[in-house]
């Protein structure tokens, strides 16, 4: 879904096929994709679908936009998956990706976001928390962008509902409150 | 709104080189490290790698802080030092204050997720369930926030080793928009043979202590504690018996947006985070007297770390050490840790040793300092916390 | 040499999911990192988890990476000189 319409319909029902047919209808060139955990792959697509081709011309400094993600499992799909090679030999390149905030980093190498970076853990999507938070760092602390929302993924579970806060108003854009938030997360 | 000063009342901490804020200056002021070779983790490594353990087994750390020794360990370690920093705060939490706990740790109840998996993995039919339970970080940060009676705010920050970095001004921001009034800020972590595996793999730990901004430096040692100051507005403040007279007077978080764990060669995440920290505080430069680096002891950070403080500092250095070599790296706990040697830098005038350092990085002006200087007049000190994920912080605590 | 050769593209592109190559996009002497096929430390680090599954081949020192990855060929190189047995 993007702004209210539905933006692409996976044929798979598998989480892994899913965020890779996905890929392959944004097709964005991006080798490094394929080596990303479950959560990276899915916070980068939903920030792929977020921005679309508009958010380069916007020209925003890049120590002006952050990101401030959350969720309930931090990393522990990978986590899983990470122990499972440690029966064999470990993988250095599934553990890189035990951390939670990993994925803010792939959206900020992919975007070349220099700005402050969040990942809060919540039992379920707190729209007052992060609409409180990301407001802050608009008003107070000079960001002039702000990507943020919700990135969950266990097992079979794939949940991302991400949100661009701009601190200029743009045509067609929505109030920032909770309400707002909650209607679109559900 | 943002000039409002945040004060901090007071620090508690654990670590291999102390139980609390006391032993572990005299530490510090000894120069005494606390790595050792590996005595409560049970790792094929063991006898291999040196780590830097809190000398407590769970049963001893649950009955200091009254809990039940089957919870993670980084929920004991970071109950304990809370705890410490709470009752040194002298301020009543039943007493009609807003409240805060914010805490940060990266491995959650991993410890006791292990030892669920090892004979679980054997036999499905065995394994505690007990020992997954708690294996969510935030489950950690809640056991702690009752423990200590903390109802009205409780947040987990999980973005690797600068998570404690970022508790700690998330809880200055809170207070300076006014919705809590005390906030008691840090993090947590224990050392897992998850992570001590996996840093492995990334053959990034020292086989000897580590050594830390050296041209022959091998990588980390990994160690575990935890770190928290209590927060207060100045409102609070004019209401303690003895009044702080440190604050925390700046802090920035960016990111590098280079790879997920590597840093950029020229540092830019860590020097955004130290020049918006410094503007922050309105200092200039040459106003720190102090830094706290993070100093991990790889190639890699010292090197980008070190090219940074050299673009934002050239040409008149502060003084300088990494306290990783007294504590190892305790990954979510070191931004904590490191915010109470900070503050302790201040309030006893000190700047603390670089151990085992020998030879400068070549490419750097500068090295650090390799005994303990005293009575230097330190007004302002900096601490960084740099972690994967690009997320690089520095706070800024000033004394007035 | 050549047999070697071809299993570790195909081992390679397996371990570190290189999905869009194939084995014959990769030349034998074509440098691997950086300016080859663009592969970093992380990767590196795979190559030798790669190695160790294989062919029971351990590098302990991460220092000598550079010069056992420099390509295929090098790799291949190296695997005939250090292998334990014929297993």
């Amino acid at each position: 879904m993007r702004n209210g319409e539905l933006y692409f319909k996976a044929g798979s029902e598998d989480p892994s096929s899913i965020l890779a047919e996905i890929y392959e209808h944004l097709l964005p060139a991006y080798p490094k994709f394929y080596k990303m955990d479950q959560l990276s792959k899915l916070g980068w697509l939903a920030t792929e679908i977020l921005l679309g081709p508009e958010f380069r011309y916007k020209n925003y400094p890049a120590d002006k936009v952050g990101i401030v993600l959350s969720n309930a499992n931090a990393s522990l799909d990978t986590d899983i998956r990470y122990y499972d090679t440690v029966k064999d030999i470990a993988s250095p390149a599934l553990f890189v990706y035990t951390l939670p905030n990993i994925v803010a980093g792939e959206i900020s190498i992919r975007h070349r976001l220099k700005g402050e970076n969040a990942f809060f853990i919540f039992d379920h999507f707190n729209a007052g928390f992060i609409q409180q938070y990301v407001s802050g760092l608009l008003n107070n602390d000079n960001l002039q962008a702000c990507i943020c929302g919700w990135v969950e993924t266990l097992g079979k579970q794939l949940d991302a509902a991400l949100f661009l806060v701009e601190k200029t108003p743009n045509a067609g854009a929505v109030g920032f409150t909770p309400a707002i938030m909650n209607q679109i997360y559900q | 709104m943002n000039s409002a000063p945040v004060f901090i009342a007071s620090t508690g901490t654990i670590s291999s080189i102390g139980k609390d804020t006391e032993t572990s200056l005299q530490s510090l002021e000894n120069g005494v490290a606390g790595m050792d070779t590996m005595h409560w983790l049970e790792s094929s490594h063991k006898g291999k790698l040196p780590v830097a353990e809190v000398k407590f087994s769970n049963a001893e750390l649950a009955s200091i802080c009254g809990l039940n020794e089957h919870i993670p360990r980084t929920a004991l370690l970071s109950a304990i030092a809370a705890k410490e920093a709470v009752d040194k705060s002298g301020i009543d939490l039943k007493s009609g204050l807003r409240i805060g706990f914010i805490s940060a740790n990266t491995v959650g109840g991993m410890d006791k997720t292990e030892n669920f998996f090892k004979p679980f993995l054997a036999d499905h039919s065995k394994g505690h369930l007990r020992n997954v339970v708690h294996h969510e970080c935030g489950s950690v940060t809640e056991i702690v926030a009752d423990l200590l009676g903390v109802k009205d705010f409780i947040s987990t920050i999980s973005t690797a080793c600068s998570s404690s970095a970022n508790a700690i001004f998330f809880g200055a921001r809170l207070i300076k928009q006014n919705r809590l009034d005390v906030v008691i800020a840090g993090g947590a972590d224990a050392l897992t043979r998850f992570t001590l595996n996996g840093f492995n793999t990334l053959m990034i730990l020292d086989d000897k202590f580590c050594r830390p901004f050296d041209e022959n430096r091998k990588g980390l040692n990994l160690g575990e504690g935890a770190g928290y100051v209590v927060m207060v507005s100045e409102k609070i403040a004019n209401t303690l018996k003895t009044k702080p007279t440190i604050s925390l007077s700046g802090y920035a978080n960016a990111n590098d947006a280079y790879h997920q764990t590597a840093s950029s060669p020229d540092g830019a995440g860590s020097y955004f985070a130290m020049k918006f920290a410094l503007e922050m505080s309105r200092l200039k430069p040459a106003d720190i007297s102090y830094i706290n680096l993070h100093g991990t002891g790889t190639q890699n950070n010292d090197i980008a770390e070190g090219t940074a403080v050299k673009r934002l500092f050239d040409p008149v250095f502060p003084p300088m050490s990494s306290t990783k070599s007294f504590t190892g790296h305790t990954l979510g706990a070191s931004g904590g840790i490191e915010a109470v040697f900070s503050v302790l830098a201040l309030q006893n005038d000190l700047i603390f040793p670089n151990l085992r350092f020998e030879t400068a990085i070549t490419g750097l002006p500068f090295k650090p300092v390799t005994e303990l200087l005293k009575g230097k007049g330190l007004k302002h000190v900096m601490s960084n916390s740099f972690g994967f994920g690009g997320n690089c912080s520095s706070l800024v605590f000033s004394k007035s | 040499m050549e047999k070697l050769m071809s299993d570790l593209k195909k081992q390679i592109i397996e371990q570190l999911n290189l999905q869009d190559v194939k084995p014959e996009d990769i030349g034998d002497d074509q440098p691997l990192f950086v300016e080859g096929l663009g592969l970093d430390s992380i990767d590196a680090l795979e190559l030798i988890v790669l190695l160790q599954q294989h062919y029971k081949i351990k590098i302990s020192n991460a220092e000598d990476g550079p010069k056992v990855f420099r390509s295929v060929r090098t790799m291949a190189e190296y695997i005939t000189t250090h292998q334990p047995s014929n297993a």
